[in-house]
């Protein structure tokens, strides 16, 4: 007998005459009760010890090339919004085409990316690698990761969050969510940040409701 | 002592060396009040905890007595998304499955994610076997495959080694098996972190696969989830050609959805935060991102004998979030290592038993080694009711024993319970100890007791009875009345 | 006497058969208290013991007759009060389902009900009475422990503390730690000796932090472990079951001063007390 035969005779015999629960009434994806999505955002992302400045969409260039700062060679997912890195002066930008090996995008101080969601109550951030997020080993290599969300994409809380993402899976992408940089408490549970993934996250929150054209 | 009470002495004994290690007494103790606080800050800031707990427990018990048909739905979900799903009855055939794949490719290491299922089989010593290195890439993993030691918890396998300990083993081990520790490294987290940081990286830059597990395996899409904090679960997720994760068949939830409710009670449970750092989601393959050869190995050992016990089944729900062994006073006192497992502390007193059975002296003693205070099934986020598993399979050992030459302890209890089976024998019984009260008269403790009671007496001082119990005061003084 | 909280109450005292034989002053008091607030006391004779320890080290099959014999006696009262919180967790929450797996679907059901009259000391008089200040007068500096059955089992939360504010004379302070387990455990305490004394030489260490006369708490199975470790270190706290403290009057404390004698007199045994 196989082994797939084997265990799934080993779980109906063990469930023969068990009473079955049926599933939870649950109602997915409620939106939470979170008076000021935008404010708790920044200041839970801040929380992690991320950089977040909010900026308006007019101003967005320029934040990203102060975040950039003194990087020589930024990586780029394909579909990121080029006016965002208009304000770019020096830096070497390479557009990830698929073949950049680990060791390329290791060679490589920053990435850009969009994001897909923004979580108010756990400062999370989530990239679902569409285009203009990259495949994932771009916003994980480098030690640099300069976000972008737009305010109209924070949600208040996890569950709206999850509900978002099933749209990215049933096209059979990924997920990433991403709470500040990379951490690690394994030393006395003291957290320290900053281990293997991107050691600065620079949250760039792009305002909108001014009535200003937003840069996607 | 074996003879005398059952569940002896596997765990006793180890706890009595441990209690002697005063170091690990205060790294213990330093690291798990740490957590304990930070765990309740943010679980008082959510509105209905206990309605996400009980919510938890409900879709866990919904999987797990539906398992077979989520099982298949999982295998068909994975299977179209483009992954390969094998089936493992045991340890031995989920290491040979394993060894079997990394051969294929033609490499001879392999890069780890931190994997309680991996430990639970043994995977490294299975794949060494076979010349193939595993490195383990988690930093507290690291710790403890450096220093030659084993894990003592579930989150933070090295919670037992305090920062001067770590420096030492980094400074001794890591450059024999890789880029070493720069020549200067103080006892500084952030620069034992660091070292692990650029060790590591040309490991995870050169993996061609990894192996990891899985926190969750969605039914209805077959996307897996990795919940961690370093970003070493990413870079073995994403950047190897191949990825072999090990699922625990309990490990199911029926849809994507319901992450929504784990997602928020493990980070809090576990490390104390509101969400862990990193959190992966994959759903077999992805052209273009990741691995494109992907393999899910499906993992019973023992898990489908702990499903058939009615009662003993709701310790399937654990997601290993570690809380319970945070809040434990006897594993905080003893350590991970007493209970002679990957699964340490309350949720290892009701797994083991139950997943390798109760043949072994360890595995007898375990459900011996709580206290009972209930610190574990105030906390657990999947509402399993630790205590009365523990007491339930307290039961298991005790009625497994019966039927041969009883043991002391099987004496005592029948007696005991033929005394107190009828009130008038009990009241006879009584007027042993009122005479012995007398006999001692005004003497308020016995400093020494004979025999068994003497684990009593050790260390504590024991009441002398009294001269006259409740039941002989009630008669003469009220005894018109009943 | 119609004005007191407990008049026409008729309440069944479980006193438990490690009190009954070993700390006799315990449920003396209760009946004290009681019977002070007006409420009339019955001991069943034929009451021996609730099988916690049977159930709790793995025999349910020996604790199966004392959970039926639990239900013969007490189901006819309308209330049945005992002095020891894991006692009463172990009615609550253990019988029915000891009797449920042992077979007996129909006992389950009896002890579910009985249960549902059993109450813990405190439970008792500020659920079912509604008092806090029961008359007693305490003048120490007291610590209170709450033992682990108590808070996690049958969830008394603050009731006992309530209770004890209300006492005149009293001090109370605050315990370190105070909801961590002292490491008694029934039979732990001797399969793990160690252990058990590990967690109970915290417990004592926390409890002489705070320089407390008297340590209570609601179980005297646990006060015994941490008493033996604060009596084996010759600490000068003593230890102290809840309901002689709610039994103390100030007619105890002047006759103790005339006599010399113990400072309560409630359940004193004469010289029990007198080295604390
Ligand atoms: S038993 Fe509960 S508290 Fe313990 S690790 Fe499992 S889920 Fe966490």
């Amino acid at each position: 007998m196989s082994s797939r035969a084997a265990i799934l005779g080993r779980v109906s015999a063990a469930l023969a005459g068990a009473d079955r629960v049926p599933p939870p009434r649950q109602e997915y994806g409620a939106p939470a009760a979170v008076p000021d999505v935008v404010g708790l955002f920044v200041e839970r992302v801040e929380d992690y010890r991320a950089v977040v400045e909010q900026v308006a969409p007019q101003e967005l260039a320029a934040a990203v090339a102060r975040a950039l700062g003194g990087t020589d060679r930024v990586v780029v997912p394909p579909g990121l919004e080029g006016a965002w890195l208009s304000a770019l002066d020096g830096a070497e930008v390479l557009v990830d085409d698929g073949d950049l090996s680990p060791d390329d995008l290791d060679r490589c101080g920053a990435v850009v990316t969009a994001a897909a969601v923004g979580i108010a109550t756990t400062g999370t951030i989530v990239l679902d690698h569409r285009p203009d997020q990259g495949r994932r080993a771009l916003s994980l290599v480098p030690d640099l990761h300069v976000c972008v969300v737009r305010e109209s994409q924070l949600v208040g809380d996890v569950p709206e969050s999850v509900t978002l993402l099933r749209a990215a899976v049933d096209a059979g992408r990924p997920s990433t969510w991403i709470s500040g940089p990379s951490a690690t408490s394994d030393i006395e549970l003291e957290r320290v940040e900053g281990v293997h993934g991107p050691r600065t996250l620079h949250v760039l929150l792009v305002r909108d409701g001014d009535g200003l054209q937003s840069p996607a | 002592m074996s003879g005398t009470f059952l569940g002896m002495p596997s765990f006793q004994a180890a706890a009595k060396e441990a209690l002697g290690n005063a170091q690990q007494r205060r790294n213990l103790e330093h690291a798990t009040r740490t957590i304990r606080g930070k765990r309740a800050q943010v679980v008082a800031e959510l509105d209905d905890w206990e309605g996400l707990r009980r919510t938890a427990a409900a879709i866990k018990d919904n999987v797990l007595t539906h398992l077979d048909s989520y099982l298949l739905q999982l295998e068909e979900s994975l299977t179209r998304a483009g992954a390969t799903v094998h089936w493992a009855s045991d340890a031995e055939e989920a290491n040979r499955i394993i060894t079997g794949l990394v051969r294929a490719t033609g490499t001879d290491e392999v890069v780890k994610v931190k994997s309680m299922a991996t430990q639970e089989i043994g995977l490294n010593e299975a794949l060494e076997e076979a010349g193939i290195r595993a490195w383990e890439t988690d930093l507290a993993e690291l710790i403890v495959q450096l220093g030659h030691d084993r894990p003592s918890h579930i989150l933070v396998p090295a919670v037992h080694r305090n920062r001067a300990e770590i420096r030492e083993i980094f400074l001794r081990e890591m450059g024999q098996v890789g880029a070493p520790p720069p020549a200067v490294l103080t006892s500084d987290p952030r620069e034992l972190a660091e070292a692990a940081r650029v060790h590591l990286r040309e490991k995870f830059l050169r993996a061609r696969v990894a192996v990891s597990g899985a926190n969750f395996a969605v039914a209805d899409t077959g996307t897996l989830v990795v919940v961690e904090s370093e970003g070493n679960g990413r870079m073995c997720l994403t950047l190897p050609e191949t990825l072999i994760s090990v699922v625990g068949i309990e490990k199911v939830v029926p849809r994507l959805e319901d992450l929504e409710v784990f997602l928020q009670l493990l980070p809090r449970s576990s490390t104390g935060e509101r969400m862990n750092p990193y959190t992966s989601t994959w759903t077999g393959v992805t052209p273009g991102d990741g691995p494109q050869d992907v393999h899910v190995v499906l993992l019973d050992n023992g898990r489908t004998d702990a499903l058939a016990d009615s009662v003993g089944r709701q310790a399937l729900r654990c997601i290993r979030c570690s809380a319970c062994l945070n809040v434990c006073p006897v594993y905080q006192r003893v350590g991970g290592h007493a209970y002679g497992s990957v699964y340490p502390g309350p949720i290892g007193a009701i797994l083991n038993p139950q997943l390798r059975g109760t043949t072994s002296e360890v595995d007898q003693s375990l459900p011996y080694a709580s206290s009972l205070c209930g610190a574990c099934g105030d906390v657990c986020p999947v509402g399993i009711e630790i205590p009365d598993l523990i007491v339930h399979l307290r039961t298991r050992v005790v009625d497994e024993h019966r039927g041969g030459v009883p043991s002391g302890e099987q004496l005592a209890m029948k007696g005991a319970a033929w005394l107190f089976a009828d009130h008038r024998r009990w009241e006879k019984a009584q007027k042993g100890a009122e005479l012995g009260g007398r006999v001692l008269g005004g003497k308020d403790t016995i400093g020494r007791l004979p025999g068994p009671l003497a684990a009593w007496s050790d260390a504590r001082d024991a009441p002398t009875p009294p001269a006259e119990t409740f039941r002989t005061w009630w008669k003469r003084e009220k005894g018109g009345r009943r | 006497m119609t004005s007191l909280p407990g008049s026409g109450l008729r309440v069944a005292l479980f006193a438990t058969c490690f009190n009954d034989t070993m700390w006799p002053e315990t449920p003396r008091a209760v009946v004290t208290v009681l019977e002070r607030l007006g409420v009339s006391v019955d001991f069943p004779l034929e009451q021996t013991c609730c099988g916690q320890m049977f159930t709790n080290t793995g025999y349910a099959r020996e604790a199966l007759p004392l959970v039926e014999r639990f239900a013969d006696v007490f189901e006819e009262y309308d209330a049945v009060v005992a002095p020891s919180g894991s006692c009463v967790g172990s009615v609550r929450h253990q019988h029915a389902g000891v009797a449920r797996g042992c077979g007996r679907p129909a006992l389950a059901d009896r002890a579910t009900a009985a249960a549902g009259k059993v109450y813990e000391l405190s439970e008792l008089l500020i659920d079912v009475l509604g008092v806090t200040d029961v008359g007693a007068t305490f003048p120490h500096r007291v610590t209170y422990h709450p033992t682990c059955h108590s808070l996690r089992m049958l969830r008394v939360a603050d009731k006992p503390l309530r209770l004890l504010r209300e006492v005149r004379g009293i001090e109370l302070v605050d315990l370190p730690e105070a909801e961590e387990c002292c490491g008694f455990g029934g039979t732990f305490a001797m399969k793990n000796s160690d252990t058990s004394v590990a967690m109970g030489a915290d417990k004592a260490q926390h409890v002489r932090e705070t320089r407390a006369e008297v340590l209570v708490a609601g179980d005297n199975s646990c006060l015994a472990h941490i008493g033996g470790l604060l009596t084996r270190q010759r600490s000068g706290t003593r230890v102290m079951h809840l309901a002689e403290v709610l039994a103390s009057t100030e007619r105890d404390f002047a006759a103790a001063n005339e006599l010399g004698g113990p400072p309560y007199a409630a359940g004193a045994r004469d010289g029990r007390e007198a080295t604390a």
